[in-house]
């Protein structure tokens, strides 16, 4: 069983630092990750994928790859089961369109053009590539110049592209001071580790299928529409991802394919993705161009912030990067105006990819407040003070909860930022290296979705809980049992938690980093039903020490029922229910966002990072040399695992600001580092000595557990910092991120 | 073509018989031998996710032919534990949170071992965190949890029994 | 990956002559091959294996000082052996700074000669690229170019050599050993690799079933061992091909350079040196003019294959003085914790 840490608070397990629950089965390679089944008759699947990024493919040479020896089948639009639904059809808010096969058109490079089954990996990949594709390609548009810019629907899941308050061109004439800039943030790929893949089994029209998840429901939602079966007909399991960063979120083409081929062959299909595959079908963050305009008075105060966002989608879908979002919630200012602008390129969809919006967003809004601090001849800590948001400034609501003060001086002290001078270029470190220090705003949603869960109490003071949550690194394997053992009053050791799985009820979507508030709530609420309707027997049971104490009135702790007003006067639940004759209760619970709270108040956590650099003066190399990071986010369920969170969310942001690009050739539209070799993600080495802050926070009104999201907000803050950090150890200011060598050197 | 091939894997002889030469290591435990501990994130020694320890030293197994390793000695995360009691290296990685996904990790233990028996090979007695984060730079993790790895190695170098 | 035979030599006689057989590749590690393969950028017929072709994996010093380095030591192995580590410091820092742990465990010493072009568009077998396929044209002139070469390329390949290892050699004077259908012969590593002109198909000397048995480090290159120094300005701090790298060594005549040794990479289809660059060196008093007049040497004719690149070039300038400033200080006692990073805590080398 999973070793636990010494817990300080008896008959609690929210709020103890616990190790996770699964470790043991990870470090010893007993996880069993999708690609790890393999039952017998498997067939291994391969991707044939498009070598242009526009066009139709014109010709495939079937015989040369069904003459290889292990090839089983070739699955091409000639011969691909017929769908009930067209994979283009859109019939709700988290549906985009995938390419299963359904013609011979190439809208993206990558794009999957035939599957190749075979009876070992080797024959499978031989034979993907036997096909050796012809084409009728079209010249493909790339880049955000690719066309005019036009306002697109919707940006992010249905929201507004334009939204201001005031008015900012009034705003900007009335300033002393005035900043715009124009920055550039780079095409990214979520590039989990875990390669996406399926092991598809059809019996009859019954789907059983192993692949990494982030939202089992809206994937059995989605497979039940494409292949015209009743959802319960389709078991999803997912117990553990490989990571997912929003790349899991929806299914994708791929894993479609794999069922699509299972169904054609009869055999059960594996189909594993090669990195290669992963740069088109699964989604990217897009690229970004925001230009910032900023005033400010004679006091260092904004009167204007506009900030105008350019971004590009896919030719055939619609996910336009809302970059802008976070300049609706971070400084205060009587004239605010945020713009999303589009274009159309010929590469896969792009998707949402670990803090969507915000972390483009931060990078460009916390440079820009650099900027306008310098300008103003302030301190940058000083500065967002100054623009302090005691409200947020679209909607004029009152946060839920704001601790963001105490992030700024917990981080500056922690990390010394008082000794900062204001100029750039004026420290270096004993071995000669330019040092800079810089800091940026952290700041994330607080969100929620819909989530059920199920909940059982024995009589030998043992519980269940169920639910369909996804662990995809974040812990919720860990921290979701936690609430559920807290909520059924019992310790750990003594509750069997369930999850992972479409047969459970649906635990919502692992996004958004609402999944602890979401799923975390409906088992809370599961938990609370078993209670009640174990105390409501108690409570009318004569022969029980509650007897009379009223619903209200009775607590669950330690296995045991108590009165709410004398912790010694209570039962274990076994004599509660061995008197009544059974031998469990059970329960279901839901939860879901509050309307009500939701228009009273705004809801996000929040946070401060502050970021050291070193860069060599001659050379331009870049190392970050320090990250600290204050975070408010609530009730924290488990503070290792949240801490790891952070970590993990800083490295992110020191990924955006240093490293990541995906390059493709505007000639073709194909990659041309569509691999972990040349698109650079930080190494161990590049990580520097980390410290992250979990600042106290109490939330009343946020949801039942009082908790906000950790998983994303260590990326926004932190890029900008960095990039602010650059400039402050160079006096070069990069307004193209990422920051590499060749642009601090001019 | 049928090629006869033997390995010791973790300490048990495996004879297997490819018919492809095409086969690398890492399909071999994986796809041939049902040892899927060891993963595989890109295939092409970009990643470190297959490490394995061949003759005693980390490799991508996804760059090593299996017929070219006939009689190889090979160590996989399956065989760190002695029964119930994890690897020195397993133990310090789930203490010091050293993985989220746990996907890379057990390329990252592997990699740890054959690190910490290269420090001692080397007679390097004190361990330098510098060194360490250098020394599993081969091995990416996209959850981002270097800082807990880094301590990880680093508190299990400490112990006697890590290589 | 194609169906192909598989061979394993059982001796170099036996290797060679398999080898000469037209679409046959020599298999060692396989780190690079391998990954060329999955690609599709390679697919030969036949492999003949021959990692276990006795007596190729040793090193040994001869009477007259010369090291001998057999084709099959490991990269981790060339760089930890006492002798190698001791006489060429800066031959073990390229191999340190070179890939990763894992890899260096694998890849050979020969197998680092023969590794080929990390060109983007080497890779991308829907490109045309007269590497791969000779006359059908260069997709990096006018691409994406931000690595491409600056020095030697050609109109029809731009493309820069990757190796680490190669590039102190080339300054130290090493040979290269080759067995071939008509017996063993020496090539010097600076005659080894070719630059593009009208055939960047031909990237060394080899001829078919040539193969590179083993190197030769000179007995004088020994007197560069207190002031050698390899130097790598890469995108990240571990796990990069160099953006530029620089090998550079001195011996010191009291406040005079006694001679220089200095050779780049990342900057052209081979490591780069220039005889010039080194007389500017001989006899010069240690410091940055002579510092600076040696890299202009060793820069002469360099110009961008494309806009992204031209940052290279002066890039490759400051990367060779500092590479020489540093090797004037003096070879560390102990190889840095991130061997060849500019970031090596070289004790305030930048103030010297």
């Amino acid at each position: 069983m999973p070793e636990t840490v010494a817990r300080t608070r008896h008959g609690s397990s929210i709020g103890q630092p616990l190790t996770r629950r699964e470790g043991p089965l990870k470090v010893t390679g007993q996880a069993r990750f999708a690609a790890d089944n393999l039952p017998p008759g498997t067939l291994h699947a391969a991707l044939c994928t498009a070598r242009i990024a526009r066009g139709r493919v014109t010709g495939l040479d079937l015989a040369a790859a069904e003459n290889h020896p292990g090839v089983v089948a070739v699955m091409t639009p000639d011969n691909a089961p017929a769908l009930a639904k067209h994979p283009d059809d859109k019939d709700g808010p988290f549906v985009f369109r995938l390419d299963l096969l359904q013609d011979w058109s190439v809208r993206y490079a990558n794009q999957p053009v035939a599957v190749v089954l075979a009876e070992t990996l080797e024959a499978a990949f031989e034979g993907a590539r036997l096909l050796a594709p012809r084409y009728a390609a079209e010249e493909p548009r790339i880049g955000l110049d690719a066309e005019a810019p036009f306002t697109p629907p919707g940006v992010g899941v249905g929201q507004p592209p334009d939204e201001s308050h005031g008015d900012v061109e009034a705003g900007l004439a009335a300033a002393d001071k005035r900043v715009e800039a124009v920055y550039e943030t780079a095409a990214q790929y979520h590039n989990a580790m875990e390669p996406h893949a399926a092991l598809a089994q059809w019996e009859g029209d019954r789907l059983l299928l192993h692949t990494p998840s982030q939202g089992l429901t809206a994937a059995v939602g989605r497979l039940a529409g494409l292949f015209g079966i009743p959802p319960k007909n389709i078991r999803i399991e997912s117990p553990y991802l490989g990571g997912g960063f929003g790349s899991k979120g929806l299914i994708s083409g791929p894993q479609v394919l794999a069922c699509m081929a299972a169904r054609l062959t009869g055999r059960p299909v594996k189909l594993v993705a090669r990195r290669e595959d992963m740069y088109g079908p699964m989604g990217h963050r897009a690229e970004t161009r925001q230009t910032l305009r900023l005033g400010t008075d004679a006091a260092g105060k904004l009167t204007a912030l506009d900030h105008l966002t350019l971004t590009a989608s896919s030719r055939f879908d619609d996910f336009f990067e809302p970059a802008g979002g976070v300049s609706h919630t971070l400084y205060a200012t009587p004239n605010l105006a945020v713009r999303h602008r589009g274009v159309r390129v010929d590469t896969g969809t792009p998707l949402f990819m670990r803090a969507p919006g915000e972390a483009s967003g931060s990078a460009a809004l916390e440079s820009a407040l650099d900027e306008m601090a310098f300008a103003c001849g302030m301190d940058p800590l000083e500065f967002r003070l100054a623009n302090y948001a005691e409200t947020e400034p679209l909607s004029g609501r009152p946060f839920s909860s704001k601790a963001l003060r105490e992030c700024y001086a917990q981080g500056a002290a922690a990390f010394g930022w008082a000794d900062r001078p204001r100029e750039p270029r004026q420290m270096r470190d004993a071995d000669g290296f330019l040092v800079g220090w810089g800091m940026g705003t952290a700041t994330f949603p607080a969100l929620m979705f819909e989530a059920q869960a199920r909940a059982e109490l024995r009589a030998d003071g043992s519980g269940t809980v169920e639910i369909g949550a996804q662990d995809m690194g974040q812990g919720a394997w860990t921290a979701l049992a936690q609430i559920a053992a807290d909520g059924l009053g019992i310790d750990l050791d003594r509750l069997t938690f369930n999850m992972g799985s479409s047969t459970l009820p649906s635990g919502g979507i692992a996004g958004g980093s609402a999944h602890t508030a979401t799923a975390g709530g409906a088992i809370h609420a599961a938990a609370a039903a078993v209670i009640a309707e174990l105390a409501g027997i108690a409570t009318s049971d004569s022969a029980s020490p509650l007897y009379g104490a009223g619903n209200a009135g009775v607590v669950a702790e330690g296995g045991r029922l108590v009165r709410r007003d004398d912790a010694s006067r209570g039962e274990t639940f076994g004599a509660i229910l061995a008197r009544a004759g059974r031998e469990r209760v059970e329960g279901t619970g839901k939860a879901s966002s509050d309307p009500a709270a939701q228009k009273s108040y705004a809801m996000h956590a929040h946070g401060a990072v502050f970021a050291e650099v070193k860069v060599d003066p001659d050379l331009g190399q870049i190392r970050v040399s320090r990250l600290v990071g204050a975070f408010a986010a609530g009730r924290i369920i488990n503070p290792r695992l949240v801490r790891s969170q952070y970590y993990g969310g800083m490295i992110w942001g020191l990924s955006f600001a240093l490293h990541e690009h995906a390059a493709l050739d505007p000639r073709t539209g194909r990659f041309l580092n569509d691999n972990l070799g040349e698109y650079h993600v930080p190494v161990n080495a590049d990580t520097p000595e980390m410290e992250a802050i979990l600042v106290h926070e109490d939330d009343p009104h946020v949801n039942a557990l009082g908790v906000k999201g950790v998983g994303e907000i260590g990326i926004t803050g932190t890029a900008g910092a960095i990039a602010n950090a650059v400039w402050h150890a160079t006096g070069v200011r990069v307004r193209e991120l990422p920051i590499t060598l060749d642009r601090v050197l001019g | 073509m049928s090629i006869p091939l033997q390995l010791t894997v973790n300490g048990e002889r495996r004879d297997l018989v490819l018919e492809d030469p095409r086969v690398t290591l890492l399909d071999a435990l994986r796809e041939r031998l049902q040892l899927t501990g060891t993963k595989k994130g890109c295939d092409r020694g970009q990643c470190g996710a297959c490490t394995v320890l061949v003759d005693g030293a980390r490799v991508n197994a996804c760059l090593a032919l299996a017929v070219s390793h006939d009689g190889a000695r090979i160590e996989t995360v399956e065989g760190l534990a002695r029964g119930e009691a994890l690897h020195p290296v397993q133990a310090a990685f789930i203490a010091h949170d050293a993985f989220q996904c746990g996907f890379c990790t057990p390329g990252q233990i592997m990699s740890a071992v054959g690190l910490i028996r290269e420090m001692r090979a080397a007679g390097e007695t004190a361990v330098d965190v510098e060194r360490v984060r250098e020394g599993m730079s081969g091995n990416l993790c996209r959850c981002g949890a270097y800082a807990g790895i880094t301590e990880a190695v680093v508190a299990a170098a400490q112990t006697e029994d890590a290589a | 990956m194609n169906l192909f035979e598989y061979i394993r030599a059982g001796s170099v006689a036996e290797a060679v002559a398999a080898g000469a057989l037209p679409g046959t590749a020599y298999l060692a590690a396989g780190t690079n091959l391998l990954d060329l393969m999955k690609g599709g950028v390679a697919a030969p017929a036949r492999l003949v294996d021959i990692t276990r072709l006795p007596g190729l994996d040793g090193i040994a010093v001869a009477a007259d000082g010369a090291t001998h380095i057999g084709a099959l030591v490991r990269n981790s192995a060339l760089a930890s052996h006492p002798h190698i580590a001791k006489t060429y410091p800066m031959v073990a820092e390229a191999l340190l700074a070179g890939a990763s742990a894992q890899l260096r465990n694998a890849a050979t010493t020969a197998g680092n000669l023969m590794q080929r072009t990390r060109c983007p568009y080497f890779y991308d077998t829907a490109s045309p690229c007269n590497k791969r396929r000779p006359g059908s044209g260069c997709q990096a002139v006018g691409g994406a170019t931000r690595l491409h070469a600056v020095l030697g390329h050609s109109p029809h390949c731009i493309a820069v050599h990757a190796s680490d290892l190669c590039v102190p050699l080339a300054a130290l004077g090493a040979v290269v050993e080759i067995a071939g259908a008509g017996g063993t012969r020496t090539v010097p590593l600076g005659e080894f690799h070719r630059l593009p002109e009208d055939h960047p198909e031909r990237e060394t000397v080899l001829e078919p079933g040539d193969l590179v048995t083993g190197l030769i480090l000179p007995a004088e290159a020994a007197a560069f061992a207190g002031h050698g120094r390899y130097l790598k300005v890469r995108d990240r701090t571990s796990y990069a091909f160099a953006t530029v790298s620089a090998a550079a060594a001195l011996t010191l005549d009291g406040d005079r350079i006694g001679a220089g040794r200095l050779a780049l990479g990342g900057v052209a289809a081979k490591p780069w040196r220039v005889a010039e660059a080194e007389a500017v060196l001989a006899g010069a008093a240690p410091g940055a003019d002579a510092f600076g007049r040696a890299a202009d040497a060793l820069l002469a004719g360099a110009a961008p294959s494309g806009p992204a690149n031209a940052f290279k070039i002066e890039l490759a300038r400051r990367t060779v003085v500092r590479a020489l400033t540093l090797a004037q200080a003096g070879t560390p006692a102990r190889m840095p914790a991130l061997p060849a990073s500019p970031f090596a805590r070289s004790a305030g080398a930048l103030h010297a």
